[in-house]
């Protein structure tokens, strides 16, 4: 909302400070403002001159020579402006002075232009005269402005006075942030109630009085409300003799303050009404309205209106509409029809101020898709008592102005209005919750300042109606803060002890970041929805279960459509973005979570599962990757060894270099390296590798205990063997053997050497193993190991493996 | 005799003398010392010297001995002084070649706020908890006063998925969750993803991340939310940040707050970074709303207590002065690697 200061001041006259002051102090007490903005920014030494003699320029056709009068003397400024004649009178800028833009509008420079004196064509010129822009403003706030060249005073001004002033220039206007709360607020007259409160000034709203004629307005008009739920109050007055011309002045410059363009004085009223009190208006043309009757019901479905921008909109039975004896002439709170306009042959004009139903009207106005300055300040819930107030302003204005009679009365259809909210005064709980100690009578002071009326007799306050967001305790006790002081209240601590902590599942998450970053990984984020298509791109099979994805109703698009079954996609693009931008050498690590029904459509919330996903492509391999795994596993306390399972059936990954990731038998995610027809997909012209643990089945194995067993006194014995084993037999196999049949004295194992080639026979590979064997206890003996040999050779056997010599 | 170990004397110093090598020491040593060196020869001939003469015979023995050796010993540890400073002249490098670094990665941005933030408030006593990311409308509307026609809830551009399921629009949801739990007192830190519908651009996404915070116990004060709005403000953006606290509307809280920052690049002074203003608005914050404590199950006659929610990115395009939030989920590593 943008308001004049002036207009502000001219219900707090005693309101001094500077625009700063202002706005820091409205700021803090709750009025939050946006910013400001000087209207006579970098104008200056402007003054009102009078043109007494215009020549020809000497030298130049389009230059005319002009003699004005600037109060103090005459001076000769020579102009190109094509609408100047002898008399007018016009603001002119002085050698030394300043506008705030050039004469054809556009953004204004920061520093605004400086004028001197010169010569234009050899012909002395000491000083400008100004166009509107050139003064800083525009058409739209000053219509009696000609399109192109110098301002023109139309009213009597006094030559050499200040011309900024004349303008109604020497002002600020403010830009206000509104909460949704604070209803009262979108007006002037709110604002200039919660000035008034915040410097402790009087405040002195205008005084409505109506001057009526002896008419009465039941022989005009009567009103009929059908749904009184969602009309809960409709006024109407009737204004005759009607005289459409332009408004005066001031209503024009606080209307363009507020970026409302004037347009006569019958609009000018409603919209100055509205922007006074909040409260939005309807005028009709009576003439138009059948039977002289309102009659305020619901559409019907499928009914189609014509509004009065020249729309068609379609309606259904949920719309509140007004209508006449015969038709519908305004969709109710939202806009009014084309067919009750108002048009300058007005003869008699039918002021309606109602109270809608806020949801109501919000919601009509999402459907036909038409918000309007009205709607938007029906749909926040309007007090009932605002409408009266503010049809009672209109006509007052009408009067006042010589825009018309007011006919005798008001038709009220009023369902009965709300009782005000009635509180005991309860000081020391205000105190209590604020952490403060205000005295009663600061609060009584605040209070009436506010208008919340205390009742010392019965000790309870009573809220103002306009004030729909009082309703608790809790709601007096901000009042109390905001003038009190929000900055004035002290700082103390919470009281008590307490023990900070993180839950197990974020201290093994912060396990994996810590890993991952060691082993290389920076952390990526990604999005939690994305495209469907992504399943083909990753080419799961048809029924793939991942493939049953929650789906949202109201996306960003098909890209943002579903939530991510699978980590993979956010990898892979990021990988291939990476790619793309030439960066080598590229490691990332995600944890997001997952989102996996448990039924679709939904009616339970899903299983959200955090996924650790690990991607990389560069110098690395499919072990590196499996080294990341395992030192995960070993930092949470996993020292088992984990099992890789290659029949992971994963479409997306190389068939013969994929694994799921076993632990104790249970599966906890899979690694691999990326499907070149996946890599193709995301456009990732490299290989690449990832790995995805479920962190959910993680987390069951994982521990932060440790236990210290001993460094070991006895010495160890190793044995290697080398051994010609068929192709298709796995080191894990091998390993497993080495396990089962080395017994207690077992300590450890390693592969030394894998060979495939000319020595070995066709279909066999040789393998080397350098096998560890220690007792805690003792020195072991030659027999222990080689029993232990034996049994380890004897099962290896088994398997068609040959020992080597 | 004499004049005969007078002789292996000074033919064995003339020898040590001539040594160049390690090597030829040993000899020395071998030649004059060892088991079958000139010395154990003339110690040999012992028996040939008078009796009463061999005492003295013998002194004198020992003194070649020792000498030789003391000057053979002399000459080993300069040599091989010698040889270990030829050794390190020849080993020098060029210290300025480059690092063999581990190639650790990086914490993304967020996280690394994140953690700043959650070591501050459980440095305080608050627990870290989470919710769920797809959640009731129960959850993230009406238990926090946001009943079903309220206005806030077309503002906040919620994603919708079926029936009263949607993707949360604020951590607060979590909020109600611990509540419902009937544990207090209840100090609380909720970070998490939320989600609304703003299309993506340089200051917005459809998924960001915020930390709700939430205490509740018997008498906590608005004063006591400033105070610990103020610690938290200091101990992320350092000791001399200032606070100040606006009045607001939040439909949970009430009263509620907004907070500003002093300007931590230019202290307050008025920036282009606050656009002029020396102060930065960083969170929301306010006390419970009684209504939401007992839709909860909590007494408000008993209890009290105070909620705030910061927006993770915003802390982090602030702290570390990245212009553009696209930059935090495209994962290039070139952006990453500056963290």
């Amino acid at each position: 909302m943008n308001t004049a200061l002036s207009w502000i001041k001219a219900y707090v006259p005693e309101l001094a400070c500077t625009d700063q002051e202002y706005m820091d102090a409205m700021t803090l007490s709750g009025t939050k403002v946006e910013g400001y903005r000087r209207l006579d920014r970098n104008l200056e030494k402007i003054v009102v001159g009078q043109i007494e003699k215009i020549e020809k320029h000497p030298d130049a056709d389009k230059l005319i020579v002009c003699q004005v009068n600037i109060g103090s003397g005459v001076i000769q400024i020579v102009t190109g402006a094509p609408n100047v004649k002898e008399g007018d009178k016009i603001p002119v800028v002085l050698d030394g002075g300043r506008v705030a833009g050039g004469h054809d509008g556009g953004p204004l420079p920061e520093e605004g232009i400086p004028i001197k004196a010169g010569r234009l064509r050899g012909v002395e010129s000491n000083g400008m005269m100004c166009s509107i822009e050139e003064l800083g403003s525009d058409r739209n706030m000053y219509p009696e402005a000609p399109e192109m060249g110098i301002y023109v005073f139309q009213k009597d001004v006094e030559v050499g006075s200040d011309a900024v002033e004349a303008l109604g220039m020497r002002d600020t206007v403010f830009e206000y942030e509104i909460t949704s709360n604070r209803v009262d607020c979108y007006s002037v007259i709110g604002i200039a109630r919660e000035a008034a409160a915040t410097f402790r000034k009087p405040f002195c709203p205008p005084r409505v009085e109506v001057k009526e004629n002896a008419e009465k307005v039941e022989d005009y008009i009567s009103v009929e409300v059908q749904d009184e739920e969602l009309c809960p109050r409709y006024c109407a007055r009737v204004c005759t003799n009607i005289k459409i011309g332009p408004s005066p002045e001031w209503m024009q410059r606080r209307l363009a303050a507020s970026g409302i363009r004037p347009i006569n004085n019958l609009v000018d009223i409603t919209n100055y009404v509205m922007e006074e009190y909040g409260q939005p208006m309807h005028a009709f043309d009576l003439d138009t309205i059948a039977g002289h009757k309102i009659i305020v019901r619901r559409a019907k479905d499928g009914d189609v209106f014509r509004t009065l921008d020249g729309q068609d909109r379609k309606l259904d039975s949920d719309v509140l509409m007004i209508c006449d004896a015969e038709k519908e002439v305004g969709i109710a709170g939202i806009m009014g029809g084309e067919n009750s306009m108002i048009t300058d042959s007005v003869k008699t004009v039918l002021f309606e101020a109602a109270t809608f139903n806020g949801a109501n009207i919000r919601k009509s106005a999402r459907r036909i898709g038409l918000r309007t300055d009205a709607s938007g300040k029906f749909e926040k819930g309007l007090d009932p008592h605002n409408a009266e107030a503010a049809i009672n302003r209109a006509c007052q204005l009408i009067e006042e102005l010589g825009c018309g009679e007011v006919v005798g009365g008001m038709v009220d259809a009023c369902a009965g209005m709300k009782e005000p909210v009635v509180l005991p005064f309860e000081p020391d709980s205000y105190n209590r919750l604020l952490g403060t100690e205000v005295s009663k009578e600061e609060m009584l002071d605040i209070f009436k300042m506010i208008e919340v009326a205390y009742d010392p007799a019965k000790n309870t306050l009573t809220m103002p109606t306009f004030r729909q967001d009082l309703l608790r305790q809790c709601d007096i006790a901000e009042e109390v803060a905001r003038f009190y002081g929000y900055d004035r209240i002290p700082t103390t601590l919470p009281r008590g002890e307490a023990v900070g902590r993180l839950s197990f599942k974020l201290r093994i998450e912060r396990k994996a970041r810590d890993i991952a970053e060691y082993c290389g990984f920076s952390q990526g984020m990604c999005y939690s929805f994305e495209s469907p298509k992504v399943f083909d791109r990753l080419l799961l099979d048809a029924d793939d279960p991942a493939r049953a994805a929650i789906t949202i109703a109201n996306p960003l698009g098909e890209d943002f459509s579903i939530m991510r079954t699978l980590p993979l996609n956010g990898m892979l693009t990021s990988l291939a973005t990476n790619y793309n931008r030439r960066n080598k050498e590229v490691r990332l690590y995600e944890l997001g979570n997952i989102y996996i029904p448990k039924s679709l459509p939904l009616t339970e919330l899903p299983d959200e599962r955090m996924q650790f996903t690990l991607g990389m492509y560069g110098d690395c391999d499919f072990f590196t990757m499996k080294g990341v795994v395992e030192e995960f596993f070993d930092s949470i306390g996993m020292r088992k060894k984990a099992v890789y399972d290659p029949k992971a059936g994963k479409n997306f990954l190389h068939p013969g270099r994929q694994a799921n990731i076993l632990y104790e038998g249970v599966v906890l995610g899979y690694l691999g390296e990326v499907h070149p027809e996946v890599c193709d997909n995301y456009n990732l012209k490299t290989r690449a590798y990832v790995a995805v643990l479920d962190m959910p089945s993680v987390m069951p194995f994982a521990t932060f205990d440790r236990k210290y067993e001993g460094i070991a006194k006895y010495p160890a014995v190793s044995r290697d063997i080398s051994m010609v084993v068929p192709r298709d037999v796995m080191a894990g196999q091998i390993e497993a053997v080495i396990e089962q049949r080395g017994g207690k004295i077992l300590e450890n194992y390693q592969l030394f050497d894998i060979y495939e080639g000319d020595q070995i026979k066709e279909g066999f590979k040789s393998v080397a193993y350098s096998i560890t064997f220690r007792a805690k206890d003792r020195t072991l003996e030659e027999t222990d190991i080689s029993g232990a040999m034996r049994k380890i050779l004897n099962g290896l056997e088994g398997m068609g493996i040959e020992l080597r010599s | 005799m004499k004049e005969k170990l007078e002789q292996i004397r000074a033919e064995a110093l003339k020898q040590i003398e001539a040594s160049d090598a390690l090597e030829k020491l040993n000899e020395v040593r071998v030649n004059f010392l060892g088991k079958k060196g000139e010395l154990t020869a003339v110690m040999k001939s012992m028996k040939d010297v008078a009796p009463e003469d061999r005492p003295k015979f013998g002194q004198l023995v020992n003194e070649t001995r020792s000498e030789i050796e003391r000057v053979l010993e002399a000459s080993v540890k300069k040599m091989e002084r010698s040889a270990r400073e030829a050794k390190l002249k020849k080993e020098v490098i060029d210290v300025t070649l480059p690092a063999k670094r581990n190639k650790v990665g990086h914490r993304h941005p967020n996280t690394i706020a994140l953690e700043e933030v959650e070591r501050i408030f459980t440095g305080m006593g608050y627990e870290v908890v989470e919710g769920p990311e797809v959640e009731r409308d129960y959850y993230n509307f009406e238990a926090l006063n946001i009943p079903a026609d309220h206005p806030a809830k077309d503002e906040q551009d919620t994603f919708y998925i079926s029936g009263d399921i949607l993707l949360r629009t604020q951590t607060s949801s979590t909020q109600v969750h611990e509540m419902e739990k009937g544990r207090l007192p209840i100090r609380m830190i909720a970070p998490g993803r939320v989600f609304r519908s703003d299309e993506v651009d340089a200051t917005h996404s459809p998924s960001f991340h915020q930390i709700e915070g939430l205490v509740i116990d018997k008498n906590i004060t608005f004063a006591d939310l400033k105070g610990t709005l103020a610690q938290f403000a200091k101990e992320l953006f350092g000791e001399d940040t200032k606070v100040k606290f606006r009045p607001h509307h939040f439909p949970f809280t009430e009263p509620s707050a907004e907070m500003d920052v002093t300007c931590f690049k230019c202290g307050g002074a008025g920036c282009r970074f606050c656009k002029g203003e020396g102060w930065i608005e960083i969170l929301g914050c306010g006390m419970v709303h009684p209504h939401v404590l007992e839709m909860s199950g909590i007494d408000p006659e008993q209890y009290t207590g105070f909620a705030f929610g910061v927006g993770l990115e915003r802390i982090a395009l602030l702290k570390y002065e990245i212009d553009d939030m696209r930059l935090l989920y495209e994962n290039d590593i070139r952006f990453l690697k500056q963290f």
